[in-house]
Order: structure tokens, then C-alpha cells, then sequence
């Protein structure tokens, strides 16, 4: 069982009515364009379950376009953030949608700009404003956004997972955690890293220079 | 670390100290930190805790729905013409549980404690607590230490969140983590702090969530000002030497199991309990239209 901090309890300091509906959704939007780091002018919101039946009533709608405007959760125009959004021109919409067995709190943001999907997130509000992202582009994961994370990509073959680690470690970044998995022998594989220090902007392109690499996402953490 | 209620106790009495102690030693290593970074911490949620349990009862606050507002300056009001059932230190609970729920549904801004939905439930409890006996912010915060502790047992082996457990895992853990704080801050020993806890959580085990119109206002509010009441009950029936007869962990696993045996209308998703009622309906259409 792992520790659980008492601001996962106490707090987050927010803005109401809902930690699940509100502060947690906000997480996830900011979690999803915080991984996306490029200019998009359209997301779209798929909403699953406690989240599309009340997402009007509980402000989740504004909190997860606050959350993609970069926002933090006691910020006051969160309540403003689709009159916001619109102003920058970006264009949201919101489906109702099942997306099968998972959290009641669950919704999938897609990433846009010029009608190109750049990012693709979905995620859960677990409770008390606590998030967990299972799935980014397609690859399932398990992140809680506490600790920054690295996703990387890349064609299934041997020596990868020492090659990534090698080039995290020589820009002095300890790993906490790391998961691999993959679609099938031989395709692509995803190693998930979180990380105790957040990796340099350099980390990147490093990893992206191995042969084989596919994609690398970061996620600084989001608190 | 702890993960069980048990846990928590053996580490007090190993230490010869309180759960706040424990809970606090435990955070500073967690976090890497010092003690002093979790109070500070610790102090300015406290701030915001404080301001949103009384800027309700200073100025009428209504929901942006309009649903609800005002009820925490009628309980206040009513209490200072000093004829209540209850007396005045639960009616000075019961208003400021109210004013942090209506802040709360009027997008303002709140501590979640361990939610947004019963935000109101600990800082009423352990503000109203406080000023019965003068106890400093200090002593304060040492109770919200505690009041996180067990909020802590309750996330770790059940859930806090009304859409996996119903609300008797917000409102339930909100008045568990206030017993159990306001027995420690009264002077009680760990096993009283989470024997109060327990009989807390059992007095609501099978609460379900069943929001009006999927807003947390109706009845959310209310049960946060019955949550302070059942919170405050609970710590004078431990501190008085009452134990629970069934432990702290066996309540906080049974809660889950009920929870999840919980059909999903009654988890949050306003299909069901009041939500559904003639007049949940129609509060619903005029709100927010037919779905």
C-alpha cells in the first residue's frame, strides 16, 4: 500500500463545488496540454459516466477548459474559462459517451489543431482531487501526476529500455518508477517513467536521437 | 507508515505520543520537508477554511444555480436569540457548515476536506471545537493533522469519493476525520479519537449520493450540517469512555463493500434517491432541462 500524502486529504485548496467534478477535471485538462506542448485551437471532451450525466451542474465543463488553459484549480476565472477559451479561439465540445469499464469519473480529451490530432488523454477523477491518467495516445499507463513522467515509444527490439534509461540518467533525472509494455512481439512498446526531478527540455530530443524511437511525451507534475 | 487504524495506535503508543504527532512525522518524511514547511502548509488551507466558514454567515451566498443560499445566515441568526434545541455551540457548527457549502456551490472558494462536496464538516467541527476550550491555531492545526490521518486510513482502504462510495464516503469520512480530531484536541487518548471516527462512519454507513439535478447543493449542504452534529456527537459519546463495538478498519471495510454493492443511480449520477423524487425532477428541468 503506498503512502498517501495528508494534502491528498486536506485540500486541494479549490475552487467549488466539486473536488471530483472541478478540481479533479481541471488536472486532467491541464495534465493533457501540459503532455501536448504544441498551439491547438480545437479539444474535445468525451464524457463517461458521473461526468456526462452532471458535468453541466458541477462546473466540470469550465474546469477542464480552465485545466487546458493552464489554470490552477483556486483560480477564480475558472468560472469564466469557456467565455476565455473562446476569446483565444479555441473550440471546445463536449460529448456524452460510454467508454466502457472504467472509473465513473472518466473522460477522454482530444487535442486538435487544424483538424490534426496532436494529443489524445484519457483519464479519471479519483476522488478529493486526485487524478489518474490511463491512457495517452493510445497506450495504456497509470499515472497519478504527482511525479513527473516521461512516455516514450519505440519499435520493439532488444536494449531499448537501457538506451532510454541511460540518456535519463546522464541528464541527472533518478527514476521512481518504470513500467514497460507493448502491443504485441515485435511492435511498439511503451516504457512509462516517473521521475523524482522533473526532466530537462533537453531529455527530450536525446531520447527522440535513439534509433527506434517512436514518440516521447513529458508530464511535469501537476499539483 | 501506517495503513490500518491498528497501525496508527501501536505507533502512538510506541512513541508515547498523539496521532497528529505520527501523522505529521510521517508527512515530513514523505514530502522530504520539515515540520515547520507542513504547518505553514497546514496553516494557510486553515486561512481559507476559516474565511469560507464565515463569509456565508456574513453575507447571504448563493449557489450559481440558485438553488440553495442564505441558509447559514438564518441558522446564525437564529442562534443568537439564544432559544435553540440543540444550544449554541452546535448551531454555531451547524452555520458554519452551511456557510462553507454555500461558498462552495457559488464557485467560490473552498478547501476540500477530504472533498469539495463535505468541505464543510471538519473546519465547522474543529473551529467550533476550538474556540469552546480557547485552543490555539496550533492546536488547530495539530487537529487537522489528526483529522488527515484518518483521512488517510479512509483513502487508502476504501474511497472518498461519492462516485465510487456514495456519500457516505465524503460526508461519512468528513465526520470520522472530525470526531476523531475534536477528541484528540479535547484531550483524548488515539484508541478514543478513532473509536469516535468509527461510531461517525457507522451512523451513515449506506448514506447514498443522490444530488438534485447532479448539483452539489441539494442535499449536500445540509448533510455537511448534520455531518458537523453526528461528528460532534460521536467525540463527547468516546471522550465520555463509549468505544465502538466494531473497530475503526472494519468499519471503514465494510463502508467500501457497501459501497460498492451501491447501485451506480446512487453513486452520484442523479438517477436515483432524491435526485429522482417529483420535486428533485422538476427542480431538475427548470435548472438544467430534460436530459
Amino acid at each position: 500500500m503506498s503512502n498517501v500524502s495528508i494534502f491528498e486529504i486536506m485540500g486541494p485548496v479549490m475552487i467549488g463545488p466539486s473536488s471530483s467534478h472541478t478540481a479533479g477535471a481541471e488536472k486532467l485538462g491541464k495534465a493533457a496540454s501540459s503532455i501536448c506542448d504544441e498551439d491547438f485551437d480545437a479539444v474535445d471532451f468525451y464524457l463517461h459516466g458521473s461526468f456526462a450525466k452532471t458535468y453541466k451542474g458541477h462546473g466540470t465543463d469550465k474546469a477542464l477548459v480552465a485545466g487546458i488553459l493552464g489554470m490552477s484549480a483556486d483560480d477564480e476565472r475558472l468560472r469564466d474559462s469557456l467565455k476565455l477559451a473562446e476569446q483565444k479561439g479555441i473550440k471546445v465540445d463536449f460529448i456524452e459517451t460510454d467508454l466502457g469499464e472504467v472509473h465513473p469519473n472518466t473522460v477522454k480529451i482530444v487535442i486538435k489543431n487544424k483538424d490534426i490530432v496532436l494529443l489524445t488523454l484519457v483519464g479519471s477523477s479519483i476522488g478529493g482531487g486526485n487524478i489518474m491518467i490511463n491512457e495517452v495516445d493510445g497506450s495504456a499507463l497509470e499515472i497519478s501526476g504527482q511525479y513527473p513522467v516521461i512516455i516514450a515509444t519505440y519499435s520493439d527490439v532488444r536494449g531499448m529500455i537501457s538506451k532510454i534509461t541511460g540518456a535519463i540518467a546522464r541528464n541527472e533525472v533518478n527514476i521512481a518508477t518504470l513500467r514497460v509494455s507493448r502491443s504485441s512481439k515485435g511492435e511498439v512498446a511503451t516504457t512509462v517513467i516517473e521521475t523524482d526531478n522533473a526532466a530537462p527540455e533537453s531529455i527530450v530530443d536525446e531520447i527522440l536521437q535513439i534509433e527506434n524511437v517512436i514518440s516521447v511525451r513529458v508530464l511535469n507534475a501537476i499539483v | 507508515m501506517y495503513n490500518k487504524a491498528y497501525e496508527l495506535i501501536n505507533e502512538t503508543k510506541e512513541n508515547n505520543c498523539r496521532i497528529s504527532d505520527i501523522v505529521l512525522r510521517n508527512e515530513c518524511k514523505l514530502m522530504e520537508c520539515s515540520e515547520e514547511d507542513v504547518r505553514s502548509k497546514i496553516r494557510k488551507v486553515l486561512q481559507v477554511m476559516k474565511d469560507a466558514a464565515q463569509s456565508g454567515i456574513d453575507k447571504e451566498t448563493r449557489s450559481v444555480s440558485g438553488l440553495i443560499g442564505g441558509n447559514a445566515v438564518k441558522a446564525d441568526q437564529y442562534r443568537k436569540m439564544n432559544r435553540t434545541v440543540c444550544g449554541d455551540v452546535v448551531n454555531r457548527a451547524i452555520a458554519r457548515a452551511l456557510s462553507t457549502s454555500e461558498v462552495n456551490a457559488s464557485m467560490g472558494r473552498i478547501a476540500a476536506m477530504p472533498t469539495a462536496g463535505a468541505s464543510g464538516i471538519v473546519p465547522a467541527a474543529v473551529i467550533t471545537a476550538a474556540e469552546t476550550i480557547d485552543a490555539d491555531e496550533e492546536a488547530i492545526i495539530d487537529a487537522l493533522l489528526t483529522a488527515s490521518g484518518v483521512g488517510q486510513l479512509i483513502k487508502k482502504n476504501a474511497t472518498i469519493s461519492g462516485a465510487e462510495g456514495g456519500c457516505q464516503a465524503e460526508c461519512g469520512a468528513g465526520a470520522a476525520m472530525a470526531a476523531a480530531a475534536i477528541v484528540e484536541l479535547y484531550g483524548g487518548t488515539p484508541e478514543m479519537a478513532l473509536d469516535a471516527g468509527a461510531i461517525a462512519l457507522k451512523s451513515i454507513l449506506g448514506l447514498v449520493c443522490d444530488p438534485v439535478a447532479g448539483l452539489v447543493e441539494v442535499p449536500c449542504s445540509k448533510r455537511n450540517a448534520t455531518g458537523v452534529v453526528n461528528a460532534m456527537a460521536c467525540a463527547d459519546m468516546a471522550l465520555a469512555g463509549i468505544k465502538s463495538m466494531i473497530p475503526f478498519d472494519e468499519v471503514v471495510d465494510a463502508m467500501y463493500k457497501i459501497g460498492k454493492a451501491m447501485p451506480a443511480a446512487l453513486r452520484e449520477t442523479s438517477m436515483g434517491g432524491l435526485a429522482t423524487t417529483p420535486t428533485g425532477e422538476t427542480l431538475r428541468c427548470r435548472l438544467i432541462g430534460k436530459q
